[in-house]
C-alpha cells in the first residue's frame, strides 16, 4: 500500500516536471516570434540609420549610391495611396454593406462570400498578371500610377470586405429594430443607425488594408512600376516608382552601400506603416470604448 | 358622450398630406437604387475571380500552343530565356516546393507551441503584449524580410556552414518561415480557444495537467483548424515572391538540396517581367502558364483549408 503511494506520488512528480519543462518550451517558442521582430529592427536600424538623410527624401535615385535618393518612391507611394483608398473604400464598405444588411441567404450570396474569401487567399503576384493584362494591356493605361493603383485595389479589396463585415456585424441588431420602429425605410436604417456605428471599425480595417498594400512589391513589379524615375508623377497616366520598389532595386544591387541605402528605404517605410498601424489602433481603442 | 370622442373624418376635406413629401419621395428612391449599387460593389469580387481565371487561361492555352503541354509537365529542364530552350515545370515546382517544405518546418512547430502557450498557459498580460507584436510581425513587408534574409540570416548561416553561396533555398525558406510563424499561431489558437471550456474543465477535474490538457484534449478537439492553419502557412509560402526573389537565387534546378541555389515560380515571374519581354512572345506566355500553375495549387490548397475549418466548426 505504502509502496502504491510511493509510486503514485513519483508519478504526479513526473508529470507536473514535464508540464514544467513544456511550458518553458511553448514560452520560448512563442518569444522567437518577439526576438525575430526585435533582432529584425536593431539589424535594419543600425544599418540604415547612417544613410537617413535629408538626401534621402529629397535625391531622385541616381547610379551613385551616395547621391541617391527616393524622392519619387515616396511621393509615388504617398499618390497611390490618395488614389486607391477612396475607390476601394467606396466597393469594399459597399459590398459588406450588400453582403450583411441586403442579401438574402442563399446559394448566391454563400457563393460570393466564399469567392471573397478565397480571393484573399490569391499570391499578390497573380493579381501583378491580372493588373498588366488587364489594366496595362487591355485598357491601354500603359505603366501608370493609376493601372498600379487600381491592381492594388483589386488586391486590397477582399480584405476591406471582410473586415467591413465583421464591423456591420458587431453593430447590435436593437440599432435596427429602434430604426425601423421610428418608421425609417432599409436605406435609412443602414445610413443612419448602422453605418455611424459600425465606421470605426470600418475605418480601422481599411487603414490595414492601405499599410498592407504600400508594403506589397510583387504586383507593381509585374505592372512595371519603374525603379529609375527622376521626376514626380503629374497626372495619372504618368509614370511613377513606389518605396518598396525603390528597396527592391537597391537591394539587388551587389554593392555594400546600396544595401545601407536600402535599410534606411526601409526605416522610412516601417515608420509609415507603424504610423498607419498606430492609428489604426487608436480608432480601435475608441471603438471598443464606445460600444 | 361616444359621439365626441371619435374625430369626425370629412370626405370632402381630408386632412392635409405632410409637407416632407418630396424628401420621403427621393428616400424612397434611395431605397430602392442604393442595393442595386451595392450589389454591383459585391460582384466586382466575382469579376475579379473571372478576369483572373480568364486572362490566366487565355494567355496560357496560346502558350500551350506553341509549348506542347506534355512537355511542360514531363520535362525537367525549365531554360526559356536564353540558349536552347526548355520549358519544363519541375525545376521551379521542386524550388518552390523546397522552399515551402523548409519554411513549414520552421512555422508550424514554433507557430503551433505558441499558439498553445497564447491559449492554454499565458496570463492574460502576457497574452495581451504577445499578440499585438505577432500581429505587427504580420505586418512587415516582405520586402524587408527579403533584406533581412539577405544581410543577416544568410551570412549568419555561411559562417555556421561553409560553403553556403550567397543566394540559398535555406535561407529563403527559414525567413519564409519565419513571416508564416504568426499566421499559423494565430489561426490555430482560434481554433483552440474554440474549444467549449467545459472538455478543459472536465479534464482537470480528473486532476490532469496543463500539458495533458493542452495535448490530449484541446489539440485534438482543434486538430481540424490546427491542420487548416498549416495548410493555409504552406498554401502562403508557395505563393511568397519578394523574399524569394532577394534571397533564393535565380536557377531553376531540380533539387532537394537546400544549401543550393535554386528558382521558385514566383521568382521566374518577376525575373522575367523586370526584362523588357515583348507582348506575345514564349518567354511572355511562360509567365502566365506559370502564373496559372500557382493559382490552382494555392486555389486548392486554399479551398482544402476552408473546408477543414467549417468541418471543425461544426463539430460544437
Amino acid at each position: 500500500m505504502k509502496d502504491l503511494i510511493q509510486e503514485d506520488r513519483g508519478r504526479v512528480l513526473m508529470r507536473r516536471r514535464i508540464d514544467f519543462a513544456l511550458n518553458l518550451l511553448f514560452l520560448a517558442a512563442t518569444s522567437v516570434g518577439v526576438l525575430v521582430l526585435v533582432v529584425l529592427i536593431v539589424d535594419i536600424v543600425m544599418d540604415g540609420l547612417n544613410n537617413l538623410t535629408p538626401e534621402l527624401f529629397n535625391n531622385y535615385p541616381s547610379r551613385k549610391a551616395a547621391q541617391a535618393g527616393m524622392k519619387s518612391a515616396i511621393v509615388g507611394t504617398i499618390y497611390m495611396l490618395l488614389i486607391m483608398a477612396p475607390i476601394s473604400f467606396v466597393f469594399g464598405v459597399g459590398a459588406a454593406i450588400y453582403l450583411e444588411e441586403y442579401a438574402s441567404k442563399n446559394r448566391f450570396t454563400r457563393f460570393i462570400q466564399l469567392n471573397i474569401s478565397t480571393l484573399a487567399g490569391v499570391p499578390s503576384i497573380v493579381y501583378g498578371i491580372l493588373g498588366l493584362t488587364l489594366f496595362v494591356r487591355l485598357m491601354a493605361l500603359e505603366r501608370s500610377l493609376i493601372a498600379g493603383a487600381l491592381t492594388m485595389t483589386l488586391l486590397v479589396l477582399p480584405i476591406i470586405i471582410v473586415a467591413s463585415q465583421e464591423a456591420i456585424k458587431a453593430v447590435p441588431r436593437s440599432r435596427r429594430d429602434a430604426s425601423f420602429a421610428l418608421g425609417a425605410n432599409k436605406w435609412q436604417t443602414v445610413s443612419r443607425a448602422v453605418m455611424p456605428s459600425a465606421l470605426p471599425g470600418i475605418l480601422t480595417g481599411v487603414i490595414l488594408a492601405m499599410s498592407r498594400a504600400i508594403g506589397e512589391t510583387a504586383p507593381l513589379v509585374m505592372i512595371g512600376a519603374l525603379t529609375y524615375i527622376a521626376f514626380l508623377p503629374d497626372s495619372l497616366k504618368s509614370s511613377f516608382t513606389v518605396m518598396p520598389i525603390q528597396i527592391f532595386n537597391w537591394i539587388s544591387r551587389p554593392q555594400e552601400e546600396f544595401h545601407m541605402l536600402a535599410a534606411a528605404g526601409i526605416i522610412v517605410l516601417l515608420a509609415m506603416l507603424l504610423l498607419m498601424n498606430f492609428s489604426a489602433i487608436l480608432l480601435r481603442n475608441k471603438f471598443q470604448n464606445k460600444l | 358622450m361616444p359621439d365626441q370622442a371619435i374625430p369626425s373624418v370629412d370626405a370632402k376635406h381630408p386632412p392635409a398630406k405632410p409637407k416632407m413629401q418630396f424628401k420621403n419621395k427621393r428616400k424612397s428612391l434611395m431605397n430602392w437604387i442604393m442595393p442595386v449599387l451595392l450589389f454591383l460593389c459585391a460582384a466586382t469580387s466575382i469579376l475579379t475571380t473571372i478576369g483572373i481565371v480568364y486572362t490566366l487561361l487565355s494567355e496560357t492555352l496560346s502558350f500551350f500552343a506553341k509549348v506542347p503541354f506534355i512537355d511542360f509537365i514531363t520535362q525537367t529542364r525549365w531554360n526559356p530565356l536564353m540558349g536552347e530552350k526548355t520549358y519544363g515545370i519541375w525545376p521551379l515546382l521542386s524550388g518552390t516546393l523546397l522552399i515551402t517544405v523548409i519554411a513549414c518546418l520552421v512555422a508550424v512547430p514554433i507557430g503551433l507551441a505558441a499558439a498553445i502557450y497564447l491559449s492554454e498557459y499565458a496570463p492574460k498580460r502576457v497574452r495581451k503584449i504577445v499578440k499585438p507584436i505577432l500581429e505587427v510581425l504580420a505586418g512587415v513587408p516582405t520586402i524587408v524580410y527579403g533584406y533581412f534574409a539577405l544581410t543577416l540570416v544568410t551570412p549568419t548561416l555561411q559562417s555556421l556552414i561553409p560553403g553556403l553561396p550567397i543566394f540559398n533555398a535555406l535561407s529563403a525558406g527559414i525567413v519564409v518561415g519565419i513571416m508564416t510563424i504568426p499566421m499559423v499561431s494565430s489561426l490555430s489558437e482560434d481554433a483552440m480557444s474554440a474549444v467549449p471550456r467545459s472538455l478543459r474543465d472536465g479534464a482537470y477535474a480528473l486532476g490532469a495537467t496543463r500539458f495533458e490538457v493542452a495535448l490530449k484534449i484541446v489539440l485534438p478537439a482543434a486538430f481540424s483548424g490546427v491542420v487548416a492553419a498549416a495548410v493555409l502557412a504552406f498554401s502562403r509560402a508557395i505563393g511568397e515572391t519578394m523574399i524569394v526573389t532577394v534571397a533564393a537565387g535565380a536557377t531553376p534546378k531540380l533539387t532537394a538540396n537546400p544549401m543550393e541555389s535554386i528558382q521558385t515560380m514566383t521568382a521566374y515571374i518577376v525575373q522575367v517581367s523586370l526584362g523588357d519581354t515583348p507582348h506575345g512572345s514564349i518567354e511572355y506566355g511562360s509567365i502566365f502558364a506559370v502564373g496559372m500553375t500557382l493559382f490552382v495549387i494555392t486555389m486548392l490548397l486554399n479551398i482544402t483549408a476552408q473546408w477543414l475549418a467549417k468541418r471543425f466548426r461544426e463539430e460544437y
